[in-house]
């Protein structure tokens, strides 16, 4: 999987290579708007990370050069606008997503595995891990082909995890994904663990290969076992 | 007291002291002026008597007034002290008055054929009190005369006058800063007016200037505080990620990582309180606001749970507005999750949907807060971990769509929300 990030902020740009890599996606990066627009015309990308306030000119350009050049590469917007305008405008334009800053490399991930999965691999919507199948679009969990019977929040946090396998995911990036954009002002999240507890138990009832381990203070990892 | 009626008052006490003051003199003028002719006329009749005596000696005899206006009696010469003509006032009864009356007399001296004789010389006068209170009542007439034609002049020509400055009162009046409209002013050729309607516009422009700046600050900084948030974050959340810490180590790290997002949430209100008061939400449509509170109850659902705190709702009614749906969510969050936050566990919070009304209401047990400090921000009630900064969002939203957003407290905490009538 080739993923372009542009993005005109260094460190910003480091983090998301970093966190990406480690997944094993090939990462390039273009930091402003003219090494952007040669690389589009070059290569292929499965993803493009865009960053739409670039330093020499304006990201949704490049957007409509995709869509004049008949490319069909999956965009993420990623702004530190977060202005509704920006976001409709680059919808339209034909970007798949729009994620503000500041967001958690969880979200990252989340956004582009959802995106990757509409766009590329049609029909290929359960994941696997370890004697666990998670079925994307009927959401239903099977433990050694037995279905384990989860409500709707259970089956949200398992599949945030579960695309975030083995890296930290930060609690209130699982809140914000799971309980809604707003809930994040609650500054509390302690009722997610009431969630992850009956989600566990479920877990261990059927022996599945994968555990929800807490990072103290900080949040959850899920491990294959 | 209005001005115009500031201004007749004065003019009538001023009035009332300069007519009077008037009227004196000219009482006095007059008095002298009438003396004077009325002398005269006594002594022409005088001269005329003394010419007649001359020709006609009978009248010298004529002792009484009876039917003429003049007696002449012979004196002795020792008798004379005084030849001079003498003026006076005396009083004589007069037939047709039935009365006695003021008469001017003119007693004077002169020699006939050697003897001499006491000219008397009357003529009816004026009688005073009979001029004063024509004068008085003369007056009467012509102040109150005066003195409604200053109110009409003053309800006419002033209120004309002054109109551009009332005017400009009502604008100011309405004049609200966060609208972002100047006011309007009367063009007018009086040019203390124009001076007042320029200096107050540009004085409003500033205010206005400075405003906008204010907030276009507070946006900007919260906006380029974004990006080092964010970075930081990662950058934290990356290291705790590849370095399989322990515990005692997260346990330090942990709330670096935790300040910071707090710091990141305050950051998001602030900008979204800016973005409110911006007005950068413009999108609107017919929003719900039944199936908001069912999806938002549903949401905290789990939130509340954990507080050990039950959620209920009250639908009487279906609202239906029309706003921007984001700020809906938000506003109605808010007010739930302060709900939640502030709310006792193993009570209960109860929202009810009305006609035209939303009510929040939660147990307390602090008694009622202080209302005019609730909806200002950064205002606490306790530090829970709040911001501070939540009711100021819902109130600014509330202003934004003329809602009404009001606090009692009725035994319980009671948030309502009016919607205005369609």
């Amino acid at each position: 999987m080739k993923i372009l990030i542009i993005e005109d902020e260094q460190e910003m740009l480091e983090n998301m290579q970093n966190s990406l890599e480690k997944e094993e996606f090939v990462v390039e990066t273009a930091a402003d708007y003219r090494e952007a627009a040669s690389k589009i015309g070059v290569y292929e990308y499965d993803c493009i990370l865009l960053d739409i306030s670039l330093p020499d000119g304006d990201g949704l350009q490049i957007l409509k050069e995709l869509k004049t050049k008949g490319i069909s590469d999956s965009v993420i917007i990623v702004s530190a606008k977060d202005s509704l305008d920006d976001k409709i405008k680059g919808l339209d334009l034909g970007a798949d997503d729009y994620l503000p800053k500041p967001f958690h490399m969880a979200e990252l991930h989340a956004r582009i595995n959802a995106v990757l999965r509409r766009n590329k691999f049609e029909g290929a919507n359960t994941m696997e891990i370890g004697n666990v199948s998670i079925n994307i679009d009927k959401h239903l969990v099977n433990v050694n082909k037995t279905e384990i019977s989860l409500n709707r929040k259970e089956f949200d946090i398992l599949m945030y995890l579960a695309t975030n396998k083995g890296r930290l995911v930060n609690k209130s990036a699982l809140a914000e994904h799971v309980w809604g954009d707003y809930i994040d002002q609650s500054d509390n999240f302690e009722f997610i663990y009431s969630q992850i507890k009956n989600l566990r138990k479920k877990l261990n009832e059927h022996n599945a290969e994968i555990e929800i381990k807490a990072i103290y203070g900080i949040g959850y990892k899920l491990v294959n076992l | 007291m209005k001005l115009l009626n500031y201004t007749t008052r004065y003019f009538a006490i001023i009035l009332f002291v300069l007519l009077s003051a008037w009227a004196v003199l000219f009482y006095f003028e007059m008095l002298d002026e009438i003396y004077d002719s009325m002398d005269d006329g006594l002594e022409n009749q005088k001269m005329l008597v003394i010419r007649r005596a001359k020709e006609d000696t009978s009248i010298l005899e004529k002792n009484e007034f009876g039917e003429g206006y003049y007696t002449i009696r012979k004196v002795e010469p020792k008798n004379i002290y005084n030849i001079k003509d003498n003026y006076r006032d005396t009083l004589m009864y007069m037939h047709n008055e039935e009365d006695f009356e003021p008469v001017r007399l003119l007693e004077s001296v002169f020699q006939q054929n050697g003897e001499y004789y006491k000219l008397k010389v009357i003529t009816s006068m004026v009688e005073e009190d009979d001029l004063i209170e024509d004068l008085l009542y003369s007056l009467l007439w012509l102040y109150l005369g005066l003195i409604i034609s200053i109110i009409i002049l003053n309800n006419i020509v002033l209120k004309k006058v002054w109109n551009p400055f009332y005017k400009l009162i009502t604008e100011l009046k309405n004049f609200n800063i966060e609208k972002d409209e100047n006011i309007k002013v009367q063009d007018t050729s009086i040019e203390e007016f124009n001076l007042l309607n320029k200096q107050i516009q540009v004085l409003l422009q500033k205010s206005r200037d400075s405003f906008t700046g204010q907030k276009q600050f507070i946006e900007n900084a919260s906006h380029e505080l974004q990006t080092p948030l964010a970075i930081s974050i990662n950058k934290l959340e990356l290291y705790i990620e590849n370095n399989d810490l322990s515990e005692s180590e997260l346990v330090q790290i942990a709330p670096v990582l935790n300040n910071l997002e707090r710091l990141t949430r305050f950051n998001k209100s602030l900008l979204l309180l800016s973005k409110i008061e911006n007005r950068q939400f413009l999108s609107e449509q017919k929003v719900s606001i039944n199936s908001i509170i069912q999806d938002l109850v549903e949401d905290f659902s789990d939130f509340a749970s954990h507080k050990e705190i039950e959620l209920t709702i009250d639908v009487n009614e279906t609202i239906d507005f029309k706003m921007n749906k984001d700020l809906a969510i938000i506003l109605f969050t808010n007010l739930i999750k302060n709900a939640i936050v502030h709310g006792k566990s193993e009570h209960l919070i109860n929202i009810e949907i009305d006609k035209q009304e939303v009510k929040i209401s939660n147990f307390s047990e602090s008694g009622a807060l202080k209302k005019e400090k609730l909806f200002t921000r950064f205002y606490k009630i306790s530090n829970k971990n709040s911001n501070g900064l939540g009711l100021a969002i819902s109130k600014a939203i509330a202003d934004e769509y003329d809602l009404e957003l009001e606090y009692y407290f009725d035994e319980k905490h009671i948030f309502k929300v009016g919607f205005p009538k369609a």
